[in-house]
């Protein structure tokens, strides 16, 4: 087994508004090795994004707080660093690429200058050194004439050019983790297959750590190793890819990969949820999922599944799962 | 960029045409300047004889020929009032409404941009709720109000400041005060929700993914971008500038453009009221203008379009 790099444990992160602390991460852990894809799937607004905002230490503020848990990236707790600390990780060590290509550039730079930055302020090479360090940084996401683009603007640029922009401020200086929040979303489905092999060479050539959090799971099965599915704030199944979808096990997993479009079936209707997933205000006391499963028995109700490990890298919160 | 700024000189040339046939027509429907001139006792024959004096025997076509004639050549005629040469009483008025606007525009722009940022910034704070409440205290008082309080209170009563005059700098403080009043609530909410809108965005988000200290972020990332939309807004203060303060100057007896529109706008003092109209038009037009390239600069999208 190659190292751990990141291993998120117990972490409760919530949101205190006036109407009340939402908890929107409550209680997950997980971890991720080197030159692995871990993904975490999930409907929106069941946490996925917060958790990899947690990571990063940079929830939306005033309100988000991380309230417990540990998140320890390369044998550090990054909740015990300083402010500043954490900042010396974020661009270096670990970092992050945003959903939307077309608002993640600031509009009144030149491109060059936006990976520059990162460049100078991270690796502190002479300033003779930055130009070459910065045209490489694009090379790696195979962009075509490098040295035309850094004088480019980023409204000068395509969506797929752009997001390509954003990958290579990420992995400008080879950080260990990179936090891919639904970076293929806003893409056309043929960029988003470039933009998915890409990173399986960039991962190739570097052996950075990825999570990958999507809704997607047409993208999970092209690029994850690992999944963790993720529910109102809890992750209730992790497996690799392969056998979560040859044997899922929790019923949100299984109805989540029903609910895939597929080619070769001719189904009139595209299988839905019924439901809505409950308020992370006010939460059922027993599973989450029970109000909204097909299978829930009356255990179901009163009292939150524990974690069973039903092989090595496979376990599931279920109380049909023995 | 040449192309850009050569046709926008053009366009404020048409503009400048408009406005100078719409000042000439409404500034006669104000009325006969002989009516207010005319003693009881005068004649018909000595009214008449003002009238050609004045000009204002001829048709409205021949004036208005003549009046384009005159301007195109930069002659602006004499204030049927004063009988001295308008360009003169201008020489007089602007410097002293200059003298009260400048430093009001400095001060109110400062004041507004600093506050509104930090507002933004630190927002649902102490100094933002204290930006948010003067804000709408200022929006909800009348000025003119504020002004007349602040005289009989600091002036009147207190006898701090002097309420009217020009001598020394203390008689500065009560018209700037209110000139910057008038200026500051609007244009401060303006910079804070811009600058709220830019700290909401990705790319300020991108810029903290980074790991770049927050004063870079803010003063590289967010600032540039926020100060797009308030930059129309400061342009458009900076041009009324020269119209001076009507009502500031009207209070606290100020020798600048605003009083000398007024007082010629009540006596009909057709060449003195049109000149000072067109003037304004022009500092509007070219404070647009002025704008419109600021804009090229802070944006480079709207650059290469213009290109």
């Amino acid at each position: 087994m190659s190292n751990v790099v990141l291993q998120v444990e117990d972490l409760h992160t919530s949101f205190f508004t006036r109407m009340g602390e939402v908890k929107a991460v409550d209680g997950v852990s997980f971890l991720i090795r080197e030159g692995e894809t871990f993904g975490i799937v999930g409907e929106s607004g069941c946490g996925k994004s917060v958790t990899g905002l947690s990571i990063m230490r940079l929830l939306p503020e005033p309100g988000g707080q991380i309230v417990g848990g540990k998140i320890i990236l390369e044998g550090k707790n990054l909740l015990e660093l300083s402010k500043k600390a954490m900042r010396a990780y974020r661009g270096k060590i670990v970092s992050m690429i945003l959903q939307d290509p077309m608002s993640s550039l600031n509009p009144v730079y030149q491109v060059g200058d936006q990976i520059a930055e990162s460049v100078r302020l991270h690796q502190g090479l002479p300033e003779n050194m930055v130009e070459p360090e910065v045209i490489s940084a694009l090379r790696l996401l195979r962009i075509p004439a490098p040295e035309v683009r850094i004088k480019e603007y980023p409204f000068q640029l395509s969506g797929g050019m752009r997001q390509r922009v954003v990958g290579s401020i990420a992995m400008s200086c080879k950080p260990r983790l990179l936090i891919a929040d639904e970076p293929t979303t806003a893409l056309d489905s043929t960029i988003q297959a470039q933009y998915i092999a890409l990173f399986e060479d960039i991962q190739a050539k570097t052996n950075v750590a990825i999570m990958f959090i999507t809704h997607d799971f047409g993208v999970i099965s092209r690029i994850c190793d690992r999944v963790g599915v993720m529910y109102a704030g809890k992750i209730v199944e992790t497996a690799p890819t392969r056998e979560i979808f040859k044997a899922p096990k929790h019923p949100y997993t299984v109805a989540l990969i029903h609910s895939v479009p597929r080619l070769d079936q001719k189904d009139e209707r595209l299988f839905s949820i019924e439901g809505q997933p409950p308020s992370l205000m006010n939460l059922p006391p027993g599973c989450r999922f029970c109000p909204r499963c097909t299978v829930a028995l009356d255990v179901c109700k009163e009292q939150q599944p524990p974690e069973v490990k039903i092989s090595d890298n496979h376990s599931v919160s279920c109380w049909r799962v023995k | 960029m040449t192309r850009f700024i050569i046709i926008r000189i053009l366009q404020s040339i048409i503009a400048l045409i408009g406005i100078m046939v719409m000042v000439f027509f409404l500034v006669r429907l104000s009325g006969d300047p002989t009516e207010l001139i005319k003693s009881p006792n005068s004649t018909k024959e000595q009214i008449e004889a003002v009238k050609i004096q004045l000009g204002l025997d001829k048709s409205y076509a021949e004036q208005f020929l003549i009046f384009i004639k005159d301007y195109s050549r930069g002659e602006f005629g004499k204030s049927f009032m004063q009988m001295r040469p308008v360009i003169e009483m201008i020489g007089e008025a602007l410097p002293n409404t200059l003298k009260l606007g400048i430093p009001s525009f400095i001060i109110g722009m400062v004041l507004a941009f600093t506050l509104g940022i930090l507002g933004a910034v630190r927002r649902d704070s102490i100094i933002d709720n204290t930006v948010k409440f003067l804000a709408i205290l200022g929006q909800a008082l009348p000025g003119f109000w504020v002004a007349i309080i602040a005289v009989l209170v600091l002036s009147v009563h207190w006898q701090i400041f002097p309420a009217a005059g020009m001598d020394t700098p203390l008689h500065y403080v009560l018209p700037v005060g209110t000139m910057v009043f008038f200026m500051l609530p609007g244009m401060m909410r303006l910079v804070r929700s811009s600058m709220l809108d830019v700290l909401d965005s990705e790319y300020v988000k991108l810029a903290r993914i980074k790991g770049l200290p927050e004063r870079v972020v803010i003063w590289k990332h967010a600032l540039r971008n926020a100060l797009i939309a308030p930059l129309t807004t400061a342009g458009m203060i900076f041009a009324g500038i020269v119209g001076g303060a009507i009502i500031t100057e009207n209070i606290f007896n100020w020798p600048g453009m605003g009083r000398l529109a007024l007082s010629s706008t009540f006596s009909r003092d057709f060449p003195v009221v049109q000149t000072i109209t067109i003037l304004i038009a022009i500092m509007v037009l070219g404070a647009n203008l002025l704008v419109d390239i600021a804009y090229a600069y802070v944006d480079p999208q709207i650059r290469y379009e213009k290109s």
